[in-house]
């Protein structure tokens, strides 16, 4: 899944920095993603593992880092099995 | 309860009788010389308004934020300009107060701003970065002896020269990205300002904005320990939509109440035959209705949304397009009201020297779609509408 999210990150970001050298908790605003880039880093994701992302995970913490991705992720599968 | 009740009725009654006894008699004046409004501010500093929303265990009034609000549309009433200098004091106030984080620095600052009244302006917006407050250029620089300095090209800094103290937005330091923000408070002795243009503007007149080269020179302290990304979503753009509008709301009903005071003074020349424009009178108050509710709702879903722990909801989406949605219609809806009353006192009200003129209002109130362009506002709900679900 972290690979899935970097190549999602890689493609939508638009970072000024090669994605493989960030680490998993790297805050991907200060590495330099919009608040615009975001949103397409979040319809990248939708599309990429079929989910929607209801408006209460719509928020920076949760796309703050690609730890806090897959974690974010892993809860809507979570909900989504149960 | 009660108590805090009883100490917003007794702030707002103060706040009423300066709008009607001080900012209503200079308010010609300051928008025809386009100057400060003085008289205004010193009465405010005199019923420490200006601490009015901070905590009273660091000195102020602990006034809720719902009267806040308030307080921007009774001035609003009186003088559009007292009421923006006012208005854009509490947002840096409110600001402070939300996020402090219980940062020694700003506790002390906020006490000095009880005791001395000080007034706060910001810089927040920048050349060369297309009007987006969410990127800067100039940023925290280390200077000598472990102190910092900057150095921002402000197009527009609102009542600057009459600011005590500034509240900036910069990159957290020289390698940081454009959007890695941070707020520092300076203090007038710390700071040079270099005016890079004059001030004659169609409305607004007396919030006295020109341009500067702003330079500081400060202390590590003097940064907010929350990065700006936070405080802006869950406070600053709020709080400013919020406060801008209801201002804006008080231009638009005094505008309105004068359309009234002319219907009526037509109706009494003619008894028992409503004058024509009488109608028009009762269009302009559905206008002025839908104003009224979209602001007071807005203003109850942001406190509503404040008391919530960490206050979550103010940092989604939702509320994103919620609060930029305030400010495009508050902001296209009260130039509106007041043309619409231009419209009904007709001659009498496109007149300068009436009862009924609101030709201040009208040139007022179109700042108002400017101040943070309505249209990277549109940009920026246009990106935000592809994800959110429910809105």
């Amino acid at each position: 899944m972290i690979e899935e999210i970097r190549s999602i990150i890689r493609d939508h970001a638009r970072l000024p920095v090669d994605v493989d050298t960030l680490a998993d908790d790297t805050d991907l605003y200060q590495a330099g993603m919009t608040s615009h880039a975001s949103v397409n880093v979040m319809l990248g994701l939708e599309d990429r593992f079929d989910i929607e992302f209801p408006d209460h995970m719509l928020k920076r913490s949760v796309f703050e880092s690609i730890a806090a991705i897959a974690a974010a992720l892993k809860d809507l599968q979570v909900s989504a099995a149960a | 309860m009660s108590v805090a009740v009883d100490r917003d009725a007794t702030f707002l009654a103060g706040i009423r009788q300066i709008a009607e006894d001080v900012a209503a008699e200079h308010a010609d004046d300051v928008d025809r010389q386009a100057r400060f409004p003085v008289e205004t501010l010193s009465a405010l500093r005199e019923q420490q308004a200006l601490s009015a929303f901070i905590p009273p265990e660091l000195g102020g009034a602990g006034i809720s934020f719902e009267a806040i609000a308030e307080a921007c549309l009774h001035l609003g009433r009186r003088c559009g300009a007292s009421a923006m200098v006012f208005a854009m004091h509490q947002i840096q106030v409110v600001t402070i107060v939300r996020h402090l984080e219980d940062a020694s620095w700003f506790e002390a600052y906020l006490r000095s701003v009880s005791e001395e009244q000080r007034l706060i302006a910001s810089v927040t917006s920048e050349v060369g970065t297309g009007g987006d407050m969410g990127r800067s250029i100039a940023a925290v620089t280390p200077a000598a002896e472990g102190r910092c300095s900057f150095e921002k090209q402000a197009p527009t800094v609102s009542y600057g020269e009459h600011a005590d103290d500034l509240l900036t937005t910069l990159r957290r330091a020289p390698d940081a990205e454009p959007g890695d923000q941070v707020l520092a408070l300076t203090r007038r002795e710390q700071i040079t300002l270099e005016p890079t243009g004059t001030w004659d503007p169609l409305g607004m007149r007396g919030t006295c904005s020109p341009g500067f080269i702003v330079r500081a020179e400060f202390a590590p302290e003097q940064v907010l320990p929350t990065p700006f990304p936070a405080v802006s979503v869950q406070s600053m753009v709020p709080v400013s939509h919020i406060l801008w509008s209801h201002l804006w709301l008080g231009i638009a009903t005094d505008a309105f109440d004068r359309a009234r005071a002319f219907v009526r003074a037509s109706a009494k020349q003619k008894p028992g035959e409503p004058p024509p424009t009488a109608q028009r009178l009762s269009h302009l108050m559905s206008e002025l209705s839908l104003l009224r509710a979209e602001v007071d709702s807005a203003l109850r879903a942001f406190v509503e949304a404040s008391q919530e722990p960490g206050r979550e909801r103010l940092s989604t989406v939702a509320a994103a397009l919620r609060f930029n949605n305030l400010k495009i219609a508050a902001s296209e809806q009260a130039p509106r009201v007041c043309q619409g009353a231009m419209g009904v006192c007709g001659i009498v009200g496109f007149k300068n020297d009436t009862p009924f003129s609101v030709g201040r209002h009208l040139r007022d109130t179109m700042s108002a779609s400017l101040m943070v362009a309505n249209e990277r506002i549109h940009h920026t709900n246009a990106s935000l509408l592809l994800i959110a679900k429910d809105v």
